[in-house]
Order: structure tokens, then sequence, then C-alpha cells
């Protein structure tokens, strides 16, 4: 039983790391109705810049754990903001009236770019986070005795997640958002700013991402130019069990994905752990081909 | 293609038959692996250009067809070109019985399950799948193809083999492009429901498409397990699936010749530029978002009728 909550909960803490990541494809495809493929590599640029700040600026020296990583926090959910925004401008913004597919390469060729700007930046190889940062603690919770990592990350993205839904949920700009997202033309006449709307989405879902990628550089403690890839695919694959452009969906997605994975990988095999989520990703499909939460369309005639 | 481009198809037909008596053996191998995506794009073009389904997992099929030819040669010592037509079909099969329950979700449904499928595959060689496929090493000491009593060892004659096949490739999909079978295709991609409301049996079309352009892919993969004599799951990796994706979609979805294009441009310049070995594939993903760009439509897109 031990071995079990153990695994549960380091799958929800994956599975967190995949919901904020999976929340910005979804928001994305929400609005553009566009597979992001670069976002992967945000999420990867999150975990360099996190690194390259905590080591450079020393913020957790000077201002304690606590608040040291809630200023890392914000600021790289501010500069990976901003590369997301710059990302639509230069990558989707001229081919907003093209087929779909064009787009889909140019996120692919923005997603080699951005992975191989950041190998020429750091090398090629594994890159480490300080293990100094937070006391190797455990917390001592129901009998069971859990990396306090483990336990704050679990927190944050949950924290993060609620504050993302009731941002969309219960505020004017949530409700362009969500406008937008439904039916972009009535957004408009509605008096909705549409590229405004998705600009924000653009910086919102990259600074998710971002923190994201944080969490995994402090969680596991090492990083990689390529990961974007592998989490990209894990998140993405996340937001369709959802239901993409579903953002609860993501969120759900998020925790499953994490959860099942991790007692996939404990209790079959850990060989086949990627296989399983995929697995468990095309059972659900066939049996609801719009994800767990997704709306059925039906086709227009 | 109309009567206007034959010059274009003799001038390179010629150009392509004489190439290998002016080049060094190492630029006729660029152009063998030039003529396997081609065979690989081509076949992935009748499912995502002709038919417009998404599919990002393409290298699962070659995967398919490479180690079903790998594996009949290495343990029962079948001439490996005798392996093409088994490969070709353990492919189409595979790719029927996956696409089955699947072909009906819509596009981007779609495109996740068949990386999903992709990875699948991959991870399953990786594991040494029913102690057969070699686990991470893969197989090795695939014999040298035969053909008529001659060894194929040089680039040179695999160039003829290769090109070869993608010569007869090219001919037979342009005649099921024009038939009511490629026509059908077409309609689907632009229309589903439509071609449905008119009787087009859509499910059918789809299924069958996904099964032949698999078996291609399949029969491609005999021929790089016949070249290589090596193969490993590392070669049907995600992103090959993805290059192959690029290259249909970059060259316009449903035309062979922007396909042809596309695969000489996405498999040969990088080649060409190995020396500035660190930032090529930087430039290569600015020029693959400039190029959609400038040509959202694709190099060549394909006409309509």
């Amino acid at each position: 039983m031990e071995e079990f909550f153990q695994q549960l909960t380091n799958g929800l803490a994956v599975g967190g790391i995949y919901a904020l990541i999976a929340l910005g494809y979804t928001m994305v495809y929400g609005v553009l109705k566009l597979i992001n493929f670069a976002h992967g590599d945000l999420f990867t640029y999150g975990a360099y810049l996190g690194l390259t700040l905590l080591t450079s600026l020393a913020l957790t020296d000077r201002l304690g754990f606590a608040l040291g990583v809630l200023v890392l926090v914000l600021m790289v959910m501010g500069l990976v903001a901003v590369l997301g925004a710059i990302l639509e401008r230069a990558a989707y913004r001229p081919l907003r009236e093209s087929p779909r597919l064009s787009a889909v390469v140019s996120a692919l060729g923005a997603s080699i770019f951005l992975q191989n700007t950041l190998m020429l930046i750091y090398g090629a190889r594994f890159q480490v986070y300080p293990d100094d940062i937070l006391p190797a603690a455990t917390l001592h919770v129901f009998g069971l005795y859990l990396p306090l990592m483990r336990v704050l990350i679990v927190l944050a993205s949950v924290l993060i997640m609620i504050a993302l839904y009731l941002f969309i949920q219960k505020t004017k700009i949530g409700t362009a958002i969500r406008a937008a997202a439904i039916d972009q033309g009535a957004a408009r006449l509605m008096g909705i700013d549409v590229n405004r709307v998705i600009l924000l989405v653009f910086l919102l879902g990259p600074a998710l991402g971002g923190v994201a990628g944080l969490m995994v550089g402090l969680y596991y403690g090492q990083i990689n130019f390529t990961m974007g890839w592998v989490y990209g695919m894990k998140a993405f694959t996340a937001a369709i069990l959802g239901g993409i452009g579903n953002i609860p969906g993501a969120m759900v997605g998020g925790l499953l994905l994490g959860v099942i994975e991790a007692l996939g990988a404990a209790y079959i095999s850990i060989a086949w752990k990627d296989a399983i989520a995929f697995l468990v990703l095309i059972l659900i499909l066939i049996v609801r081909p719009t994800g767990l939460l997704g709306e059925r369309v039906a086709d227009k005639v | 293609m109309g009567r206007l481009d034959l010059p274009f198809v003799v001038a390179f037909t010629v150009l392509m038959t004489i190439a290998p008596l002016f080049l060094n053996a190492y630029h006729v191998d660029v152009l063998n692996s030039i003529g396997l995506y081609a065979l690989l794009a081509l076949s992935l073009n009748l499912i995502l250009g002709e038919a417009g389904l998404f599919n990002m997992g393409h290298a699962a099929f070659y995967a398919m067809g490479a180690y079903t030819a790998a594996i009949l040669n290495t343990r029962y010592q079948i001439p490996i070109l005798w392996t093409l037509p088994l490969s070709g079909l353990v492919a189409g099969l595979f790719a029927l019985a996956v696409a089955r329950p699947v072909v009906h979700l819509r596009g981007d449904y779609l495109l996740i399950v068949t990386i999903g499928v992709g990875e699948i595959v991959r991870i399953a060689l990786v594991n040494d799948v029913f102690g057969i496929t070699g686990g991470a090493n893969g197989i090795f000491g695939i014999s040298r193809p035969k053909l008529f009593g001659f060894v194929i060892r040089q680039p040179q004659h695999f160039y003829y083999l290769i090109w070869g096949f993608v010569a007869l490739t090219i001919f037979l999909f342009y005649r099921l492009k024009q038939s009511r079978f490629g026509r059908a295709l077409n309609y689907l991609r632009e229309d589903e429901v439509a071609a449905e409301g008119s009787g087009v049996n859509t499910a059918y079309y789809k299924l069958a498409v996904f099964g032949l352009g698999a078996a291609w892919a399949g029969m491609a993969g005999t021929l790089f397990a016949a070249k290589m004599t090596i193969i490993s799951p590392e070669s049907f990796s995600f992103w090959e699936s993805v290059v192959l994706f690029m290259i249909v979609i970059l060259g316009g979805a449903g035309n062979m010749a922007g396909v042809l294009l596309a695969s000489f441009l996405v498999i040969g310049l990088p080649e060409l530029f190995r020396e500035f070995s660190s930032a090529r594939m930087l430039v290569f993903g600015l020029v693959m978002m400039i190029m959609m760009i400038v040509r959202p439509q694709g190099l060549l897109p394909a006409r309509g009728r």
C-alpha cells in the first residue's frame, strides 16, 4: 500500500506538470484550432531560463527559499510568455488564413529552431539544477514519507490551475477567451478584439509551460534541450485525452495521464511506460472519440 | 501532370538515369537516401495528401516492413528482395488492424493516435517484443540483395534499385490518382460529408488508403534494410514521421512532383551543409517556417480538376 501511495503522489506531481503544459496546447487550440508543436520547446526554455536565473542571481540565497522561488517563477513566467508572443507573431500570424497543416509545419520548424538555439547556447549535454536549493526534507503525511519537493509541486500546480479556472470562468477577459474559442466571428461582432485574445492566450499558455519546465528542473534536477518533445507529446496526449480545446479537460487529462504512467511503470513494466500512456489514450478515444470532456461535434452539412 | 509537363518528366528521368556516372559514391549515397525518403513521402502523400488523413506515425509502417524483411532474411535465409511483397503485406495488414477502430476520428485526434502508434511500435522494438527484434541493438547481418544472380553492393547499384522503384511507384500512383479510387480520395479530402452523401463509402476508402500507403512504406522498409544491412529502432523514431510529414506538406499535399521536390530539399540540403553541423538544424527549422509563410499551399500545390 505504501508503494501504491508513493507512486500515486509521484503520478500526481508529474500529472500536474503535464496538465500545466497541456493547458497551453488546449488554449491555443481552442482559439486558433492550431496544434502548437513548439509549445513543448517553450517549456524547455522555462527550464533553462530557470536554471540560468537561479544560478546567476542566487535568488534563493538572497531571499530565502519561498520568496526566492516565487520571484524565480514570476520571472520565468514573464520571459517565456514574451517568447510565446514573439513565436505567435513570427510563425503563426502570417499563416492564420492558410491551410491548417501549413501552420503545423511552421510550428514544427519553429520547434526545431528553438531546440537547436538552446543546444548552441548551452551545449547538448544534460544540465544539472543545484540540489541544495531545498533541504532534502520529507513530509510525514497520513503515515507516508513524501519528498517536500513533490508535495510543493502538486500544491503549486493545483493552485495555478484553480487560479486559471477562476480567471477563465469569472472574469470578463476569461469570458472573451471562451467566446473567441466558440465562434471567432460572433465574438468579433460582440466587440471582442480577437487579436488581443490570441495574444493573451499566447502569453498565458507559454507562461504556464515555462513554470512546468522550472518544476521539472526542480523535481528531477536534470534537464536536456530535447525534453520538450517528450513532455510536449505527453502533454498533447493529455490535452486530447481530456478533449482538446476544453480547459478543465486538459487539467483532468494531465493528472490522469501522470497517474496512469506512474502506476503503469510501477506495476506493469517500466520499459513500456510510454507505450502504456498511448495505449490508454487510444482505448479512451475508441470509446469517446472526442476525449473525456470534449463535446460531441456533429458534422454540418 | 499535364501534357505540358512531359518535357520536364523526360528531362528529369534522363538526368536521374545518368546522374551516377558523374557523381562520387558519397553523393550517390545521398541520392539513395533521398530516393528512400521520396518513396516513403509518396506513400504518405496517398494518406495525408490525397485523402487528407492526418498521419504522423508513418515510421511505424516503415519499421514493420524493414523488420519483417530483416527477420525473414536473417532467420530463414530468404533472399531480401523476395521479402518485398511480404513486408508490404505485413505493414499493410498491421495498418488495417490499427486503423480500423480509429480511422473515423476527426483530424487532430487521428494525428495523436498515429503518433501514439508510431511510439508504441518503436517502444515494442526497443523492448525486443516476441524476442525477435533484437532490442535496442536491432538486427544486423542482413544479406546483400541479389538480382538475377547479381549481388547489389555499391551505392551506384543501389541507386538504380531504389530509383527504379521510385519510378515504378510514381507511375502506379499516377494511374491510381487518375482512377475512380483516386477521385474518391480527393472527394474525401475536400468534403467528407458531401462524399458520404454522394454515395462514396468513406470508411472503406479511408481504410483502403491507409493499408495501401502503409504497404508501400513497408516495401520501402525492405529496401532500407537491404541497403543498410543493419536496422535498429532509432531509424524509425518520431523524428522520421515528422520529416515525412513536413516533406508532404512542404511539397504540396497531393502533388507528386511537389513531394519529390521537397524530398530533395528536405533530405538533400542538410546533407550538403554537413560542415556547418551545429547550426545546420537551426537553419533548417528557420527555413521550414519561412517556406511555409512564403508558400502556405506548398511548393507545388495540388491542382484541381
